[in-house]
């Protein structure tokens, strides 16, 4: 079954509710002003009051027919419209085209005359009271997607329908709720409590149910009903391009019904081919996918509670229980986990969800419990129970096959496997990019000859990489120091072209040259694109303390260090590294 | 004295004693290499315990160098984890694996943790020492880090005896401070051995391995001293300076007549 909410369209020509920025005029009606447009609160906004806004929470969902016929849709849509008949109009512009436009507005307005789309100044001179305030569609957007946080609680498959509404693939997942019904009611009624207006349906195609959830909230199209529940809807609640439905009311084609009664090559040839799709879909026809926001994980367990918890040592507590539960599931199908996800649902709608990533596939639940208290415990920003948990998930997004291996006697299987598990806590602790392994790299510049990659990833193919064999009884050629950024020094003056220095100063200190060696002539890669660049002549160079440094001199003389008329430029030279 | 009062003095010095022998530790030591350092160190550089290497803030590579030595002598062939904090590889440099290699150390083994800050990298190398997989840890601190307080060393020490792995702590441009280290170092560097006297004097003439001025400052279980060892690359060990800074070929018992008019040593190619 799918679901989306959204926004109750304008289409039926009735209020486009208020999108949910309107804090100012929210909070006045006495709900939390946390939940408004420009606050960064990530809860769902406090259960206060019910009466002001509407989030239209359109739950279309069907088609159980023949067991598992269609995937059914639910269909949420918002709107935060206040119904306070004594209350001034408010609106919500934002500046489109260089006017500023109404972008939504509640009943009050409505029933002063102003609509959608009508300039502010229009608007005012129509109804001098109006109360305004600034879109702002960030705010809005992050409501959404915290709404749908929230409705993962529900179905793993929540696809976003800007601006307002959200489908929920409820396929399968009907039942843990009582029922469709029951489901329907727990959605819209949880929304609603918040002080959201919703429009909620169930369909057995997302279309559908958005449809349907443009004229009517709570109503469940049954399979094969389809076409009926939708017939007698305005063609506006299609939601289509607003020329396509200009279109077709020019044409006579007042409702869906009548649509739906041409033949679909008319159609076609008129408004072209996605609108027969998206007309298809409406009436249940054909469906098309959603995108659900995350992908599905492989492996899902939760826990609810009838009573939030908010002690570490409970939520610990269950944490490992959930593990056990999960490392069960996947076992019996040999699998273990590479990426793992606990998701805490706050009371208060709130979602806070912790990744952990393995180098290795895990099939140990402690490993799982060790690897989450690591991670909670470093959190910058702490795991915050506010008034408690009621739901806590772990999935697995991803998964392999264990391969079992052979213990050697030797125990290297067994050192391998420990190394990567130092990896994985140490990365869940200070994050993976910061846990490294070196792999060569086949080019002879000396700041690009080593790539740094996860270790979490490829410590295999860096414990088995072919590095470069040193030449035996040569002195050390490559520094053991090696700056990222060749560090500029001072040489007063070159006695012999091509030749080193006798004396350099780096960092404010004078170095004098007692020994040299070079100089090692490494060209840039000049048969690459953007790879040119001047030769670069190396020095190994000791100084009167023992120091080694690496310089190098930018450039050859004569050919590289001229300028445009020919004339020699003076060389710049660089400190490039530290020898041991 | 009466008998129970000696035979309870012999009780506890022998406890005394069986508490220092575990808490020294010593069955497991490696030798360097250095015969006069090995002898003063009772053989070798102790495992499972906690050594330092302090060096003055110019002087990072080449301590940098010594703890890599002692760290490729304890880890023989085991996997190596290196944590840094992000401020010394600004300062000095990352650690560059093509270095580590000419130095004939396996950067194969090596893993790196790249710490942003002295807490993060203190707590992950205690949790690295508690992992009995590895052959050794490296800190490497920058600066006088408060964190790394008596208490700290001690905990580095204990998580090192339970698991078996070396911890080495590299401190640039740190005063020492009292702690539970096994040994410490001062590092700085040393010329590279005079040139051979047939070979004209200075600046073009090449240096070999690296040479270490090290001095052993603190030694828990014996003297301390000081020695110019040298890094050797290709046995991967440490050794007494050579008295040439590269290998010399040894003068054959008959030389072609035209060969005579040259000086007796010639360097190898």
């Amino acid at each position: 079954m799918r679901g989306r909410a959204g926004e109750r369209g304008g289409g039926n020509g009735s209020a486009r509710g208020l999108p949910l920025s309107l804090t100012p005029r929210a909070s006045s009606a006495r709900l939390d002003p946390r939940k408004g447009g420009g606050n960064n609160s990530d809860a769902l906004g406090d259960t206060s009051h019910n009466t002001n806004s509407r989030l239209p929470l359109p739950l279309a969902g069907e088609g159980w027919g023949g067991g598992f016929a269609a995937s059914d849709t639910v269909r949420i849509e918002g709107t935060s419209s206040t119904s306070i008949a004594d209350s001034y109009p408010t609106v919500v512009v934002a500046k489109q085209h260089n006017a500023i436009l109404i972008h939504s507005l509640d009943e009050a307005a409505v029933r002063a005359g102003v609509s959608i789309g009508l300039p502010l100044a229009n608007a005012r001179a129509i109804c001098p009271e109006l109360t305004v305030f600034d879109a702002d569609e960030v705010a809005d957007r992050k409501m959404l997607e915290d709404i749908a946080d929230w409705c993962d609680r529900f179905t793993p498959l929540v696809a976003l329908d800007p601006p307002h509404g959200l489908y929920l693939d409820i396929t399968g997942c009907a039942h843990l709720f009582g029922g469709e019904r029951a489901l329907l009611q727990i959605v819209s009624g949880a929304l609603s409590r918040r002080g959201f207006a919703v429009s909620a349906a169930i369909a057995s195609t997302a279309i559908c149910a958005r449809t349907v959830t443009r004229h009517a909230s709570g109503k469940i199209v049954a399979d094969g009903e389809e076409a009926e529940a939708v017939a007698p809807l305005p063609v506006s609640a299609l939601g289509a391009e607003d020329a396509i439905t200009a279109g077709l009311r020019r044409a006579g084609l007042k409702t869906i019904g009548d649509v739906a009664l041409r033949a679909p090559h008319e159609i076609t040839a008129r408004f072209g081919a996605s609108f027969t799709a998206l007309l298809q879909q409406a009436l249940g026809q054909g469906d098309g996918p959603i995108s659900p926001r995350k992908p599905l994980p492989d492996y899902i367990v939760e826990k609810r509670f009838p009573d939030p918890v908010a002690t570490d040592t409970v939520i610990a507590m269950n944490l490992s229980a959930l593990a056990t539960m999960l490392v069960t599931a996947m076992d019996k199908q040999g699998k273990g986990a590479r990426k793992l996800e606990a998701s805490f649902f706050r009371t208060d709608g709130a979602v806070r969800t912790i990744p952990v990533e393995t180098g290795r596939p895990v099939t140990k639940p402690e490993v799982i419990d060790r690897l989450f208290r690591e991670r909670l415990e470093a959190l910058n920003d702490p795991l915050d129970p506010g008034f408690g948990f009621d739901l806590i998930r772990l999935s697995a997004s991803r998964t392999e096959i264990v391969v079992q291996q052979q213990r050697d006697l030797d125990a290297n299987v067994h050192d391998s496997d420990e190394l990567s598990a130092l990896i994985d806590r140490i990365a869940a602790r200070i994050g993976g990019k910061r846990v490294v392994v070196h792999l060569p790299e086949d080019t002879h510049i000396p700041e690009s000859a080593v790539r740094a990659v996860s270790a979490q990833h490829h410590l295999a193919a860096a414990t088995q990489a072919a590095w470069p064999e040193r030449i035996a009884g040569e002195p050390p050629l490559r520094p053991l120091r090696l700056f990222e950024k060749p560090e500029p020094i001072k040489v007063p003056f070159a006695t012999v072209p091509d030749g080193p220095p006798h004396q350099f100063t780096w960092r404010r200190v004078t170095h004098a040259v007692v020994r040299v060696e070079g100089p090692e002539r490494i060209a840039m890669e000049w048969w690459k694109q953007n790879g040119d660049g001047p030769t670069r002549d190396y020095f190994r160079i000791e100084d009167e303390a023992g120091q080694r440094f690496w310089i190098f001199r930018d450039g050859l003389y004569e050919s590289e260090l001229a300028d445009e008329e020919g004339e020699p430029t003076p060389p710049r030279w660089f400190v490039h590294g530290l020898f041991a | 004295m009466s008998t129970a009062r000696m035979s309870t003095l012999a009780t506890l010095r022998g406890s005394i004693e069986r508490l220092e022998q575990g808490a020294a530790h010593d069955l497991n030591k490696i030798a360097l290499g250095h015969a006069a350092a090995d002898s003063v160190l009772q053989g070798g550089l102790a495992v499972a315990a906690v050594h330092e290497v302090f060096a003055e803030g110019h002087q990072s590579a080449t301590a940098t160098g010594f703890i890599a030595g002692l760290a490729g002598r304890v880890s023989s062939r085991r996997p190596l984890v290196w944590v840094r904090q992000d401020f010394s590889e600004i300062e000095a440099g990352a650690l560059s694996m093509s270095g580590l290699a000419e130095l004939g150390l396996d950067p194969r083994l090596l893993v790196t943790v790249r710490a942003a800050d002295t807490d993060a990298a203190l707590r992950t190398a205690a949790d690295a020492l508690a992992c009995d997989a590895l052959g050794a840890v490296v800190l490497e601190v920058w600066g006088q880090a408060r964190q790394l307080d008596l208490v700290a060393s001690r905990k580095l020490t204990l998580a090192a005896q339970a698991s078996g792995v070396t911890a080495l702590l590299l401190r640039v441009a740190a005063e020492p401070r009292p702690s539970t280290a096994e040994t410490r170092w001062i590092v700085r560097a040393a010329h590279s051995p005079p040139s051979a006297p047939s070979m004209p004097a200075a600046p073009w003439s090449a240096w070999g391995a690296p040479v270490f001025d090290a001095q052993l400052v603190r030694n828990r279980h014996g003297p301390v001293g000081r020695w110019i060892m040298e890094w050797n690359c290709d046995e991967s060990q440490f050794s007494e300076p050579a008295s040439h800074p590269q290998p010399v070929v040894a003068t054959p018992a008959r030389r072609p007549h035209q060969a005579e008019a040259f000086s007796l040593q010639r360097r190898a190619s």
